[in-house]
């Protein structure tokens, strides 16, 4: 019996609805955009985030750079020794890197050393590397080669620090999958890229220190700086907080964007809340006066609520998905890009966490059903006859 | 009559919904051998950025930049927009972690109350 009653009230509730069709539809429409920009946001900074986190939690434990004047210089070899003499620091790998401009296609590169290029790393790029002989060989990101339109085999120009120019021979390509890590590298032999960029035999562009026990590291780092006041220690967990205060930053600027619909709808919520239309009023008037109770009516208006919030959220979420795993987030990617002319194709791995939805069910179905509730609770409480009259 | 046509549409939204967390979950299984591969990469290539903003220094290498960055790469160098302007400030994640790990970093203005009152005492 019980429940017959609540499926009559939802049978009304819907018949109610139905009333006032287009009202309710365009409402339905505004929620569905409100919910989809919000789901969006998250799963797209969420997704993200977790990529880097997860590729990341594999980057060095302490890197050592050098400052002078407040700006990064190239550091000693000698402070490897030093380094090396702290108890708790198993290796010292100095690393060569730096960043290269393409006049041509107005394009960034970075350059990285690498003498040896272990199996697992090879299984990534299509060619060959260390098979072949001489130098000025190099291994391209799948951008490097989109934008000079290069194959394995070809020559890549560069103009070095000292004036020469020196022809890359592309060795490999390093296939798409990678591209989030090596979209813009180019890898070269240490001593090539130390050619180029004229990097003098003693010096490295910064350190990479191996620690033997990880909860040391804050202490190693410390006493690097102690001894060398003019070094700058990075630890892993720093790189980390970094990428994730990044993509969090950009989740809300990406909801800060679409600030106006979801100021509309803010609007259009408050409307509801602040005061019901005559006609509701009426409505709720002549149910209490044949003999609902006010539970009753607020059962009704939680109906309604729930109707409308339900055909809205469902949609806005696997819009949501469709968007960011399907299309690769068309809507968003123009504002991740910013002036870069090489981009990689992201394909981020697809996820629902019933975290995300609960957030998401804060942010929109509460307010509104809320918003519908209190103005139909305040109508409810009041004599009925006082409420036909207005 | 209606409420049934509501159950149904409800109904198929949520078994959609549950589609997508499964799909989702097989999708993560499968691509869990090219992250390996990438995570691999990381190590061994000692790698400690994404290649995605490759416009200037500090958006390719964010974790290795310094917190004035945007206007390092030349005099009158305009801030790169939208893609450094995205990035959190500083003050809003790790100058205290970085302040409490790094007391004495040079190349960086006073980050807390505590590093000035050190350099006053010096």
């Amino acid at each position: 019996m019980k429940i017959e009653k609540h499926i009559r009230i939802l049978e009304f509730a819907l018949s109610s609805l139905f009333r006032q069709k287009l009202k309710n539809i365009i409402i339905i429409l505004a929620y569905t955009l409100n919910v989809f920009i919000f789901s969006s946001a998250i799963f797209f900074s969420e997704s993200l985030k977790n990529e880097a986190v997860t590729l990341l939690e594999y980057s060095p434990e302490l890197i050592v750079q050098r400052m002078r004047g407040g700006r990064h210089e190239l550091v000693p070899l000698q402070y490897a020794e030093k380094i090396k003499e702290i108890r708790g620091v198993t290796a010292v790998t100095p690393r060569y890197w730096g960043y290269h401009y393409d006049p041509p296609v107005n394009n960034n590169y970075t350059f990285l050393g690498a003498d040896q290029l272990p199996p697992e790393v090879l299984e990534m790029v299509e060619g060959s590397f260390y098979e072949q002989e001489g130098n000025d060989l190099c291994v391209i990101g799948q951008g490097v080669a989109d934008a000079r339109f290069v194959d394995t085999e070809d020559i890549i120009p560069v103009l070095g620090a000292d004036g020469d120019l020196h022809a890359l021979r592309v060795a490999g390509i390093f296939t798409a999958k990678s591209n989030i890590l090596t979209n813009d590298l180019v890898i070269l032999k240490t001593a090539d890229l130390k050619k180029i960029f004229l990097i003098p035999d003693d010096m490295a562009t910064d350190l990479v220190v191996k620690v033997r026990n990880v909860n040391e590291v804050s202490t190693i780092a410390r006493k690097i700086q102690e001894m060398m006041p003019d070094s700058r220690p990075i630890e892993k967990s720093q790189i980390i907080k970094t990428y994730e205060a990044i993509f969090s930053w950009r989740g809300g600027l990406m909801v800060a964007i679409f600030f106006g619909s979801i100021t509309a709808f803010s609007i259009l919520a408050w409307d509801k809340a602040t005061g019901l239309s005559g006609q509701e009023r009426k409505d709720i008037g002549i149910l209490k006066a044949i003999g609902w109770d006010t539970s009753d009516i607020i059962e009704l208006k939680f109906w309604e609520g729930f109707i409308i919030s339900s055909m809205a959220f469902f949609p806005g979420i696997i819009f949501a998905q469709a968007h960011i795993y399907l299309l690769d987030g068309l809507i968003f990617s123009p504002l991740m890009k910013g002036w870069s002319s090489i981009f990689p194709q992201i394909n981020l791995a697809p996820q629902i966490e019933i975290y995300h939805l609960i957030v998401i069910i804060f942010l929109t179905i509460i307010p509104y059903i809320t918003a519908t509730l209190i103005p139909s609770w305040k109508a409810a409480i009041t004599d009925p006859d006082m409420i036909m009259k207005g | 009559m209606k409420y049934k046509i509501f159950a149904g549409i409800l109904l198929c939204e949520i078994l959609l919904l549950t589609t997508l967390a499964v799909s989702a979950a097989i999708s993560s299984t499968k691509r869990a051998p090219a992250l390996e591969a990438n995570q691999q990469l990381v190590e061994n290539l000692m790698l400690t950025d994404l290649s995605l903003w490759t416009e200037t220094s500090y958006s390719r290498h964010p974790s290795q930049a310094d917190f004035f960055a945007p206007f390092q790469d030349a005099p009158g160098a305009i801030e790169r927009f939208p893609a450094g302007s995205l990035t959190a400030p500083a003050a809003l994640y790790n100058i205290s972690q970085r302040a409490a790990s790094r007391p004495n970093s040079p190349g960086r203005i006073a980050e807390t109350d505590s590093d000035n009152e050190q350099a006053a005492r010096k």
